[in-house]
This record gives structure tokens, C-alpha cells and sequence, in this order.
């Protein structure tokens, strides 16, 4: 995977494009699968998927570098894809299988690499962000020029412990780039109902920390100005505020009845689906024919076949693992 | 051999490793250049300077998770509460993310971090200032917990609870900073798990740690001139994990118990070990348990009634009496 965008050549930005359009489907056809998955109950426990939000996943994954940490919430299986860990891992996963990234213990929720510097999935809202701001201390303790992205729902906008470490990583300079995916509902409840802002990047006022909000449902427009973002904190070290407005089009979890929002307005977001509208560039830009991604779609459909077959096939974990990693000699 | 405070030995364990490893760094409020709420880090930011000794804002959830997320990508912080009335504010991080990283992630993130700070009640600071966490803490899994009693001590388990690779709870004691002892210099490490007979005796063991260590020392004197008995004093000094073995030697020699803690009786690691010495040595037994606990109140403010409600030298040597049916 490439770390910029590239803009030298008319085919280098098309085949970049299609690289893009690849990457946002595959997401959306994995957690298609997942659903399927849960649905025939192959796995249970919790289970959010991030249909609708695909084009922030792969846009923030284009500007950082394998070093970058990144580190999320409850809803993050194709983000920790973006940052390296593979696919099929993630799907033994969500199996409970022990070949899964976190070897079966983790589950949906909690995602981990630490070859791939994903520092997990978390499930208390919000808590992720001072665990973001300590991996910040140490790029600062080092010395580095890395960042770390933490990804947090709008609901966590309003956890009290994000604002203690937006503090501290103001104050210190540290540099976390906090992305608040605003799906604008946390769970059932419609964020203005709980939240006195219009917009939430308005809260890095309180700390006079940089922010801005992004059009979160078109992958060129994150890339652009994440890029951007991502530089200047390699510069100055500063944390920063990035409000990407978006929508989930799936429920909260799979046991959403989604009585909290009209069917009117779901199908207004749909209209600006990210893989939708780049697929009619790609045929508009002569990239692509309506048969050309059917074909793409065709081997993503297979390749995501191939991560579930993996997970199926896959060893449960050994009951003594129920013992082991609580200490660490 | 030196002598020196509690807060000296402290100090010099967190000194002696911070020198020793770069990785290590403190983080809590006033621990920089106020010298630390009780002095214990009295000259680190000058020896390491303001990027290993860092001030931290009234934040504990927040610089307790910043401990975690340093702790996951490499460093070993230092953590200090100004009291652990005030870790709780830091639970969420400490018991739903530190306690749990390593196992979650399939042993992908060790966090090696040591949060500590003074625990237990002090003089008349009242309910929200003189809580014995112990309890709170020994019920999870992922977290190790030590509870010294004495300088040596401190600085021994404080050396191996820095160079442990889990998150490991120290609790100390703001009555016990200024208290003295021979602490040995240097490399002097004890490690954690180990538990000590503090005095050897053969009619019965008390089971004590912590500040109240030092009541039960007082107790014990009078009881042995008054009765004419031999008590022996069994320190766990590690409270998660516990010595057990220790433990079990010393009731099957003594074959009578008091057990002796500052925190509230329902559910405490008293309770816990009362079970254990019941399951594993019940026919060693010559009579039930006794149990001497904070009485289940909030700590009043009142300097009498806060007597009246914390463990004391008194109740401490009625239960003494009861588990040899002297009265």
C-alpha cells in the first residue's frame, strides 16, 4: 500500500483510484459477510460493523506509514485490516479461533496487533483515547515522528476521560490525531440529544487544539485533508481534532432494530455511498465499465470467501489457553 | 545498612531503577518540582529532568490510561496517585484496560506499570480520604497487588514491582512516610509473591500487612507479657499473588489465626485467605479464624469515632483472646 497520493501521471492517479474503489468494497463485502456470519450464528457476543464508513478507514490508512500507531474502538474490524493485520485473521477472530489476531480472546470488539502497531479495539467508550495519548508520550519520550490515530464514535465525545487526555496532549504537545467518526447516532440515541455542540470539533476549542471537519463519505476528499493534517503533525508534535462526518448504514450492532431514524433519511446517505459514487467516476473517467466491476466485484466476493474459509477451518483455541496471558513472566 | 524513612526508601528505589533503565518515568500530581504531595520523589526531576519526572493535571483517569498506552508501546511508567481514595477516579483504566491488555490481545501487550500511592485511612481526613482499596484491586485478575510495611520492604518490592512486566498496584501509607528502618543499599530486591514471618512464635499467627503491621506489633507485645504467649506475625507483603504457602506452614504450626487488615471485612482479601486456611488446613485448626476489619461504616471524621471504627490495638488483642478462648 502506497503512503501518499500519488499525482504525477493520469494512470497513476487511476490506477490509484481503483485501488481505492478495491479496498472500500472489500470492506463493505467483508462486513457483508460478517453479518451473514452472525446472522447464521457462526459467532456471537457483540457484533458493529462499519458498513457506510469505509471511505475514512482507507482514506486515514493512505497518509500514515507502517510505524504510525493507530488504535480504536468497538467498531474498528476494517481498520485494523487498513493498518496491516490481514483479513482473514480478523475473521478467525471474530470465530474465536486461535489463529485470530488476538488468538481468540478478544473477539470482535478487540482487534490487537503489535506487529502492525494496531493497539486495539476497545469497548469502553471513549477509553481508548488516553491509552492514544500514552503511545503519543512515548513517540515524544523517543524522540520520534510518528502519530497516533485514535478513532472514537461521537458517543465518546462525551466521555470525560477523552477531555483529561485532549488536555494533556495539548498541553505536552503529543501528537494523537483524535478522528471522531460522527455517525451522529450513539447506539439508538441521535447525538443532538445529548450534545450541546452543532459540531463537535467545536470541544478542541476548550484546549486551543487544531481542528477542522471532513466530508467523511468520499475517500479523495479524507486523503486530501488528512494528508495535510498527518504532515504537520509530523512537524509541530501538536494532537488534532478531525470531525468526519459520515453515516453507518447498518445498525448500532446487529441487534439494532433502528427505530431511532427515518428510512427517508437512510436512503438520502445512501445516495452519497462512497463506493457508489467513486464506481460512477471510475465509468465516468473511462477507468471502469458496469462489467469491469462486476469482475472486481466477483474476486473481492472470493477473496472474502477465502478469509471465512480460513476462520472456519481454523482450531479453536486450546482450553488451557484460558489460563495463560493473564501474567507475563 | 542505612537508615532511612519509608519515603527515602521509596525514593531510592524509584531513583536506583529510573537510573538503571531510561524506559522508566514518573508521572503523577506534584511529583516533579513540588517533590512529590509527601515527598517520596524528593529529587528526581533534578537528577532525570522534567521529561522523566512529569507533573501531571488533576486527571487520574486520564494520566492512569496515558500510563497504559506508554506501558503498551514500551516504556515502564511510574504512576502515582496522590492517594488511592483518588485512583479510583483511575479505575476504568486500571481494571477494564491495564488488568486486561496482555490476556485480551492474546499476550500481544504486556503492561509493565506500577500505580502507586498512600492507601487506608491517615487521621481524621474522613470517608472520601481513607479508604483501603486493597479489596477493590485483589478482584481482578491481570493485576498484581503489594501492600509493604516497613522501609525495607517498600524499597525491595518496589524495585521488583518496577521491573515486573505487569501492572502491579503498590499501596502505601501516609502514616507510615515518616517511619524509620534499616534498608539495605542497593541492588536489594524482593520479590513480589514472597511473603515474610516477620516474628516467629508457636501459639498463634497473626496475619497482618500494611500500616496496621505496626499496630499489630504494639499489640502483640502486651499480649505476650500479659498472657505469656509466643505469637508469631506473618507479613504476605504481596497481597495478589498471594503467599499461600506461607501461610499454611505457619497455621499448621500455631494452629490458631488472627488476621489483621485496614479494609472493610465483607469480601476482602481477609475473607479470601479465612477460606483458603479453612479448605486447606481445617483439621489443623484448633479453633475458627478470628478476624479483626474496619467496622463496615464510611471513616468518620470524628478523632474518636474514626478510633472506634479502624482496626486498633484493643480489637487486636480481644481477638487474640477469643481464638485462644481465654475468656
Amino acid at each position: 500500500m502506497s503512503s501518499k497520493v500519488k499525482k504525477s501521471t493520469t494512470t497513476d492517479q487511476g490506477s490509484e483510484l481503483v485501488a481505492l474503489y478495491k479496498e472500500m468494497l472489500y470492506y463493505r463485502r467483508f462486513e457483508e459477510r460478517v453479518l451473514v456470519a452472525y446472522t447464521n450464528q457462526k459467532f456471537s457476543g457483540f457484533c458493529h460493523v462499519h458498513i457506510g464508513q469505509e471511505a475514512l478507514c482507507v482514506g486515514v490508512q493512505k497518509c500514515l506509514r507502517p510505524s504510525d500507531y493507530m488504535i480504536s474502538g468497538y467498531r474498528s474490524h476494517t481498520q485494523a485490516i487498513a493498518k496491516g493485520i490481514p483479513g482473514n485473521q480478523v475473521f478467525a477472530e471474530l470465530f474465536g479461533k486461535v489463529t485470530g489476531c488476538s488468538r481468540g480472546k478478544g473477539g470482535s470488539m478487540h482487534m490487537f496487533s503489535k506487529e502492525h502497531r494496531f493497539l486495539g479495539g476497545h469497548g469502553i467508550v471513549g477509553g481508548q483515547a488516553p491509552l492514544a495519548t500514552g503511545a503519543a508520550f512515548r513517540i515524544k519520550y523517543h524522540k520520534e515522528d510518528d502519530v497516533v490515530v485514535c478513532y472514537m464514535g461521537d458517543a465518546a465525545m462525551n466521555q470525560g476521560q477523552v477531555y483529561e487526555v485532549m488536555n494533556m496532549a495539548a498541553t505536552w504537545d503529543l501528537p494523537v490525531l483524535f478522528i471522531v467518526e460522527n455517525n451522529q447516532y450513539g447506539m439508538g440515541t441521535d447525538i443532538r440529544r445529548t450534545t450541546s455542540v452543532d459540531h463537535l470539533y467545536k470541544r478542541a476549542l476548550a484546549f486551543d487544539m487544531d481542528h477542522s471537519m471532513v466530508d467523511a463519505m468520499d475517500v479523495e476528499v479524507v486523503i486530501q485533508h488528512v494528508d495535510k493534517i498527518v504532515k504537520k503533525m509530523r512537524k509541530d508534535k501538536k494532537p488534532y481534532l478531525l470531525e468526519a462526518k459520515c453515516y453507518r448504514y447498518k445498525g448500532h450492532s446487529v441487534s439494532d432494530p433502528q427505530n431511532y431514524r427515518t428510512k427517508e433519511e437512510v436512503a438520502e446517505w445512501l445516495k452519497k455511498d462512497p463506493i457508489l459514487v467513486l464506481g460512477e467516476k471510475l465509468k465516468a473517467q473511462n477507468l471502469a465499465t458496469e462489467e469491469v466491476l462486476e469482475t472486481w466485484d466477483d474476486e473481492i466476493k472470493t477473496r472474502v470467501r477465502q478469509d471465512e474459509k480460513f476462520a472456519d477451518e481454523s482450531p479453536n483455541p486450546d482450553l488451557s489457553e484460558a489460563w495463560m496471558h493473564v501474567y507475563l513472566d | 545498612m542505612a537508615i532511612l524513612t519509608f519515603r527515602e526508601a521509596l525514593g531510592q528505589a524509584m531513583y536506583e531503577e529510573m537510573d538503571r533503565d531510561p524506559s522508566v518515568f514518573l508521572m503523577g500530581e506534584e511529583v516533579a518540582e513540588y517533590n512529590g504531595a509527601y515527598k517520596v520523589s524528593k529529587g528526581l526531576l533534578e537528577k532525570f529532568g522534567p521529561e522523566r519526572v512529569i507533573d501531571s493535571p488533576i486527571s487520574e483517569a486520564g494520566f492512569a490510561g496515558l500510563g497504559v498506552g506508554a506501558a503498551m508501546t514500551g516504556l515502564r511508567p511510574i504512576i502515582e496517585m496522590m492517594t488511592w481514595n483518588f485512583g479510583i477516579q483511575g479505575f476504568d483504566q486500571i481494571i477494564n484496560h491495564a488488568a486486561k491488555m496482555l490476556y485480551m490481545s492474546g499476550g500481544q501487550f504486556p503492561i509493565p506499570m506500577v500505580i502507586r500511592g498512600p492507601n487506608g485511612a491517615a487521621h481524621m481526613l474522613s470517608s472520601q480520604h481513607s479508604q483501603s482499596v486493597d479489596p477493590f484491586l485483589t478482584n481482578v485478575p491481570g493485576l498484581k497487588v503489594v501492600c509493604p510495611a516497613t522501609p525495607a520492604d517498600g524499597k525491595g518490592l518496589l524495585k521488583a514491582a518496577i521491573r515486573d512486566n505487569n501492572p502491579v498496584c503498590f499501596l502505601e501509607s501516609e502514616m507510615m512516610y515518616g517511619m524509620k528502618g534499616e534498608v539495605p543499599d542497593g541492588e536489594f530486591i524482593i520479590p513480589l509473591g514472597v511473603g515474610e514471618i516477620k516474628k516467629t512464635g508457636k501459639d498463634v499467627t497473626i496475619i497482618t500487612w500494611g500500616k496496621i503491621y505496626h499496630k499489630v506489633v504494639k499489640a502483640v507485645e502486651q499480649i505476650e507479657k500479659e498472657l505469656g504467649l509466643s505469637v508469631e506475625i506473618l507479613d504476605p507483603r504481596t497481597l495478589l499473588p498471594l503467599d499461600e504457602n506461607l501461610i499454611f506452614q505457619s497455621v499448621r504450626k500455631t494452629h490458631r489465626v488472627v488476621i489483621v487488615e485496614e479494609a472493610w471485612g465483607f469480601a476482602s482479601v481477609g475473607a479470601q485467605i479465612s477460606d483458603r486456611i479453612h479448605k486447606e488446613c481445617f483439621d489443623d485448626l484448633d479453633a475458627p479464624v478470628e478476624r479483626v476489619s474496619t467496622d463496615f461504616v464510611p471513616i468518620p471524621y470524628n478523632e474518636a469515632l474514626e478510633h472506634e471504627v479502624l482496626p486498633n490495638e484493643d480489637k487486636i488483642i480481644k481477638a487474640v483472646r477469643r481464638v485462644i478462648y481465654a475468656d
